[in-house]
């Protein structure tokens, strides 16, 4: 995996090579294993592009990062804490909805989609105290229920949300960012690039997480929340910090469907995509941050 | 070596995307086939493929064959935006069949005015057409002009006062509002408005609530699958006597099975596709509406449909569209679609305007009663 230190097996032999590897590991240690991931991730993405003959290929291309995106944060909260959430649909939705209907109230769509992000945060940092006290199957069926009250929400407030029949996301498209710099770019491309960078940012900041002294934490609070509040770790608050942190990595993806998309229907919340998005992480390695390639 | 088996690779996907162009007009599809939607997309798929085999038995569309390509979107807007772009960019379609849902279609219009292909929607939502998207264009009749055709057959009885009693899923609650916003212009008033869940399995207590309003003259019930039955049921087992009025959502002969003997006497507005013997010699649709029926029933052992009428009306107007355009540019076969002028089929009657892309009007709908378990045509 990207960014994991790989020290070499055979024997410094001159002194160079030493202040080489010292040189390395003070960098590494400056910047982070996030960088490792990131540059992984953009070589990724620019391979795509090179063999992609068509729009369709960088239509599925951008579904793969947006997916990534939110199976990322699904891998901070099942593959570090080892919590199972089967409402992530939910925030997911928060994220796209209100991308969507804000712009209708004269909110530009980048700070639409920043509301919905910090508005799927919040909410998971007020349920999640209350719920993250279950465990097991009965963390899962809180999550369930949680996500269903979000859907049944969005598909009965027809005024807000246009009902089962889902709205339009007016506003805008990735193309024009690329104009401003003078690319004219299908939206297709436009939106895989973006889609792309954003996965490889919140890999990145994955990874970080990981090494970290609070994603340590997440990670002893997986192997037993006894030993671990043993060493002095707030386990409650721990928990609830992961959970805002994949609620917001979910709401980012919505947002960006929802941009990309240009239309968006209660489906997207539905209890089938909340087991969609675990099923890409459990078949991804959840442990790991590597390795999640599920096409929609 | 790498390199010669990369190139060697590279050369021979060239030769497989190069192969030479084949005079074949390219149509392409995104429906509902399986998932939640089938009963509208299968029809659909089914009729299509139908029609296409029978073009290009007598010889295609002036003289090309047709091929039809048909993805299975399963009504997720998602993958028919998805299977949108493949058709537009991998299949190089001329023009789009397809949307059985309207979020289907909704999520993949905005393609089809970047890239200029023209799009017929199968789904029943206003939004489609209203605003007119230029190259969008739809065949099923909105729940708006049921709701008008409701209205107006009531008034025609003398009648002003009505109570409504709506499904709470998507069809029926678009209805029902369609409904509350029409009824004026109408010269009706609501004076009831009720709603049950899809899946509720007694609405007598709604029913007796709309019974029981004072003045109440007639009762509507925009509602979609099994829920209208079950009001049927409720509606006939309270002993209400006002005239009953369904919606075009339950136009088929499963209903009446379901309903039984309480659907009797009961009126809802229709395709002429459920009275194809009883239509006047003289009238436009009667010849699309029985051919349409002799050709399913004989390629697929079933009744048609009215969601495959849709599919069918569609086919034929871009047919119709290609023939008169006498060419397989997008924008010309767009061109003549919108000037599509008294295009019978079985549906209604089309003629696309620029700012008219149903092109139906309110003849389109045919009010029937149910009488001893068949549909009769009310005389207008």
């Amino acid at each position: 995996m990207a960014g994991q230190e790989t020290t070499t097996s055979a024997a410094p032999v001159d002194t160079g090579r030493d202040a080489y590897l010292q040189n390395k590991v003070t960098r590494r240690r400056a910047i982070g294993p996030g960088l490792g991931t990131f540059l992984v991730f953009a070589v990724l993405v620019g391979l795509g592009a090179l063999i992609f003959p068509s729009s369709y290929f960088y239509r599925v291309g951008t579904l793969v990062w947006i997916n990534t995106l939110a199976v990322t944060g699904i891998v901070v909260l099942l593959g570090y804490v080892g919590l199972v959430s089967l409402g992530h649909a939910g925030f997911f939705t928060i994220g796209a909805y209100t991308t969507a209907i804000l712009p209708n109230y004269g909110v530009p769509s980048p700070l639409a989609m920043l509301s919905g992000v910090l508005l799927a945060g919040l909410l998971a940092l007020v349920v999640g105290r209350p719920i993250l006290k279950l465990s097991g199957y009965y963390l899962a069926i809180a999550t369930l229920g949680l996500g269903m009250l979000i859907w049944m929400v969005l598909s009965k407030e027809a005024w807000l949300t246009g009902g089962p029949d889902g709205m339009t996301v007016s506003g805008m498209n990735a193309r024009n960012l690329f104009k401003m710099v003078g690319l004219n770019l299908k939206s297709a491309e436009a939106w895989y690039w973006v889609a792309g960078f954003t996965a490889a940012i919140g890999a990145a900041i994955a990874v970080n997480l990981a090494g970290s002294p609070s994603g340590r934490s997440l990670r002893a609070i997986h192997d037993s929340d006894v030993a671990a509040r043993s060493l002095g770790i707030d386990v409650a608050r721990a928990k609830s910090r992961a959970f805002v942190i994949s609620a917001l990595y979910a709401a980012v993806a919505g947002g960006l469907l929802a941009l990309a998309n240009g239309y968006i229907t209660p489906e997207t919340g539905g209890f089938m995509h909340s087991v969609e998005m675990v099923t890409m992480a459990v078949l991804g390695g959840p442990p790991r941050c590597s390795a999640r390639w599920s096409a929609p | 070596m790498t390199r010669q088996a990369v190139a060697a690779g590279v050369s021979a996907l060239a030769l497989l995307t190069a192969a030479p162009a084949l005079a074949e007009i390219k149509i392409g599809a995104s429906l509902a086939v399986t998932g939640p939607a089938a009963f509208l997309g299968d029809p659909e798929a089914k009729t299509l493929e139908m029609l296409v085999e029978e073009l290009n038995a007598n010889g295609g569309i002036n003289g090309e064959e047709v091929e039809l390509i048909v993805y299975d979107d399963g009504a997720d807007p998602n993958k028919a935006r998805t299977f949108a772009t493949r058709l537009i960019e991998e299949d190089e379609v001329v023009a789009v069949i397809g949307g059985s849902s309207t979020g289907a279609t909704m999520a993949m219009a905005p393609l089809f005015a970047d890239y200029e292909i023209p799009f017929i929607s199968l789904a029943g939502a206003v939004v489609i057409i209203d605003p007119v998207q230029e190259f969008v264009f739809k065949t099923p009749h909105t729940d708006r002009m049921a709701c008008e055709k409701i209205f107006a057959d009531i008034t025609s009885r003398g009648m002003t006062k009505v109570g409504l009693i709506s499904g709470t899923d998507g069809f029926g609650a678009s209805m029902r509002e369609q409904c509350l916003d029409v009824a004026e212009a109408s010269g009706v008033e609501i004076v009831a408005d009720e709603s049950y869940g899809g899946s509720d399995s007694d609405m007598t207590p709604q029913l007796t609530n709309i019974a029981a309003t004072e003045g109440i003259e007639a009762v509507v019930n925009p509602g979609f699958g099994q829920g209208p039955a079950v009001v049927t049921r409720n509606y006939a087992q309270l002993g209400i006597e006002l005239p009953f009025y369904q919606s075009h959502g339950v136009a088929s002969d499963e209903f009446i099975k379901l309903a039984g003997d309480a659907a009797n006497g009961l009126r809802l507005p229709a395709t002429p596709l459920l009275i194809p013997d009883q239509l006047a010699e003289d009238d436009p649709q009667r010849q699309p509406v029985q051919d349409y029926i002799a050709a399913y029933e004989a390629a697929h052992g079933e009744k048609p449909s009215t969601f495959g009428g849709y599919a069918y009306d569609a086919f034929h107007l871009l047919v119709n569209a290609i023939e008169r355009a006498d060419s397989t540019d997008p924008v010309e076969i767009r061109d003549a679609l919108e000037a599509t002028e008294g295009h019978a089929g079985v549906t209604g009657v089309y003629s696309f305007t620029p700012e008219d892309h149903m092109g139906l009007d309110l003849s389109a709908f045919r009010i029937l009663e149910i009488k001893d378990g068949g549909w009769t045509p009310v005389e207008e």
